[in-house]
């Protein structure tokens, strides 16, 4: 990796983990419109990820993968604009925090609250690139929770008997609001599950965003290259509660502790700093240039008008 | 009393002579033939619909030979997940036409219909135009599971669009016009009707606009508004009731999303006498809507309460005389009918 590279990847992982502090901040503040999730602890995850991508590949993120998001050319603005319910924001105030954020010109499929519903959409949005011989990607998210779903199972085997180019992240962050993964399932390496259906499965540290970028810039490739769908398994953390609301007292606070070191963010910061790639004024002038964008795009937010109540029937269904 | 099955699993007969005449099953795979060679972005999908197999009716049969495997799709046993599929492929601007084998089935699908699908448009603007075939209706001593009306439940859900074909001509022209929409639209076909209708149906580029109702006969003393599998044994009533010097106006929705409400209230407005008539459970169902739209809009024209025929709130039961209790007939809406006239 060069050192650009690297350093690009601190990038968004450092505004990523801003617009979430802040975000936390504007709700405890009584500033946010309901709910609101915290990705903390993500960060390695969706950057990582998020980076391998080309440009022409389509992606279905979740509401903990803000990095991805972003680094597909989502603007904070129009992220904070959403999470504001505001008219500026992605779904015009149709649909709640970061639910709903899906933008075509971007390459990017939003997601719905049945979260395993991105698995198949995201397969058929692969499986359209096989039918126009076109060589695109399809990736998607999806959490240990949802794993436990029918959806899982149903859409891995249909995109292993397609070969379809699809690639699937576990984030696998040990809770599923607050029910751990021994309570979820007997095995709790999801990687696993690959094996029964004749695909490959590779397990990452979710925490690592060097080794979730390499492993799923090689996944993308094999995939492009006609090698099929692949499932990829990042460990990790949830920092906060499922949502705003949530103290997650019923998380071991050693556990936490234990997590704390391994932060993804600061974490890779000590590397770059240690490997004399940065100084500590380089990185304090990413942290500001990354406090003004999301100041920004919450006063952008805060200043973009509600939507038109009158405007409530518009947009059901498409012309 | 009927005793068998009369929908059949024969091959689909293709017509070309002049009298075009077809079955509903027919115009069904004629209109999606056609669509197919028109638009390279339509695709069929589904469980056994490929191959020389062509589906549990043989509505696809030999468009695998014409079209190729990639644009005919066998489905794994997962609506959940293929249903899904094609919402991708629709975001990415393809046109699949999902089979449902039965429309029964179509459960095991709903959250990728009603979560996901429907409200997309709504939510972030990514237009979904997928269609989904579900063969539905019953009268074909098939049981609970293969004889189900579910039509109610993706009508009340926002974002979709729901058309029931009557006749082989609505069968296409019903057809092209939910390939071509930019919307998901669930399309019950009538298994009833596939191999026992006959009918005109236009050659060509022939297009039914979805949202629009269809006077299928005129008449001044009552008004039958029905949809689907029904709109055939309300003509049979019709008919009887002609005899009796009663005439009825006979009201073929065509589609039960976006219902038709100038045209159910002009003929309301004119009889002044309503039956709503649907396979579906009565209870609940889309006649419990139009009747409440005549009540709220035509209550000073209605000279006698508006009445309903549907199915019994009870599963679709299998033996013969237990189905034909449950079901709406010619004969039940006769003598409903009859009653209303007399009011």
């Amino acid at each position: 990796m060069t050192r650009d590279q690297q350093l690009t990847l601190y990038y968004w992982m450092r505004l990523t983990r801003t617009l979430d502090e802040m975000a936390v901040a504007l709700w405890k503040q009584g500033r946010g419109v309901g709910g609101m999730f915290s990705q903390r602890g993500h960060e390695a995850i969706s950057v990582g990820t998020g980076f391998a991508l080309g440009p022409d590949d389509v992606v279905a993120p979740m509401h903990r993968d803000h990095g991805c998001y972003m680094l597909r050319g989502l603007t904070p603005r129009r992220i904070m604009g959403n999470l504001l319910g505001r008219a500026t924001g992605v779904s015009r105030g149709r649909d709640a925090n970061m639910h709903g954020v899906g933008d075509l010109n971007l390459n990017l499929i939003g997601f719905i609250s049945h979260l395993p519903q991105s698995l198949p959409v995201a397969l058929g949005a692969a499986m359209s690139f096989v039918y126009r011989g076109e060589p695109r990607v399809a990736m998607t998210y999806v959490g240990d929770g949802s794993a436990s779903e029918g959806l899982f199972h149903e859409t891995l085997n249909m995109a292993a008997v397609f070969n379809a180019p699809y690639i699937l992240i576990v984030e696998n962050n040990q809770y599923a609001y607050s029910t751990p993964l021994n309570q979820q399932m007997k095995m709790p390496d999801l990687v696993n599950r690959a094996a029964a259906y004749g695909i490959p499965g590779v397990m990452v540290d979710g925490n690592d965003v060097e080794a979730v970028y390499a492993i799923t810039k090689d996944a993308i490739e094999r995939a492009r290259a006609g090698g099929g769908p692949m499932l990829i398994e990042a460990k990790t953390m949830r920092m906060m509660g499922h949502a705003i609301h949530d103290g997650a007292e019923y998380v071991p606070r050693e556990l936490l502790a234990e997590w704390e070191r391994r932060d993804p963010v600061n974490t890779y910061e000590a590397r770059l700093i240690a490997a004399n790639l940065v100084d500590q004024v380089e990185i304090d002038e990413i942290k500001q240039r990354c406090t003004v964008e999301i100041t920004d795009a919450i006063q952008y937010a805060e200043n973009s008008p509600f939507p038109d109540a009158a405007s409530v029937t518009e947009g059901v269904y498409a012309p | 009393m009927s005793t068998g099955s009369n929908f059949g699993f024969t091959d689909v007969e293709q017509i070309d002579d002049e009298s075009r005449q077809l079955t509903y099953i027919a115009a069904i795979s004629e209109a999606m033939r056609e669509e197919m060679e028109r638009d390279p972005n339509v695709l069929m999908m589904g469980e056994d619909i490929a191959g020389d197999f062509g589906g549990a009716f043989k509505v696809t049969k030999g468009f695998e030979k014409q079209f190729g495997a990639r644009r005919v799709m066998n489905m794994p046993m997962c609506e959940l997940a293929f249903v899904g599929a094609a919402t991708g492929m629709a975001l990415m601007g393809l046109r699949p036409v999902i089979e449902m084998q039965f429309a029964d089935f179509i459960t095991s699908a709903f959250d990728s219909i009603v979560q996901y699908a429907a409200t997309n448009y709504y939510r972030w603007q990514g237009a979904v135009p997928w269609v989904i075939r579900a063969p539905s209706d019953g009268g074909l001593r098939s049981g609970p599971f293969h004889s189900q009306n579910p039509e109610a439940w993706f009508a009340h859900a926002p974002g979709l669009k729901v058309v029931t074909p009557a006749t082989p001509a609505d069968a296409k022209g019903l057809m092209l016009a939910a390939i071509r929409d930019n919307n998901p639209v669930i399309y019950f076909e009538a298994k009833p009707l596939y191999r026992s209708l006959k009918g005109y149906v236009p050659p060509g580029d022939y297009v039914v606009p979805i949202g629009q109702a269809n006077l299928v006969r005129q008449g001044t003393d009552l008004s039958i508004i029905t949809y689907g599998a029904q709109l055939r044994e309300a003509l049979v009533a019709a008919d009887q009731l002609a005899a009796q010097g009663i005439q009825a106006d006979v009201l073929d929705l065509r589609t039960v999303k976006p219902l038709d409400s100038e045209a159910i209230l002009t003929t309301a407005r004119k009889t002044g006498k309503v039956l709503v008539v649907h396979s579906a459970t009565q209870l609940l169902g889309v006649g419990a809507e139009v009747a409440s739209m005549i009540a709220d809009q035509a209550f000073e024209w209605l000279d006698a309460p508006v009445r309903r025929l549907g199915g019994l709130d009870v599963p679709v039961p299998f033996s013969p005389p237990l189905e034909d209790a449950y079901r709406p007939s010619a004969a039940k809406i006769y003598t409903i009918a009859k009653e209303l006239a007399a009011f």
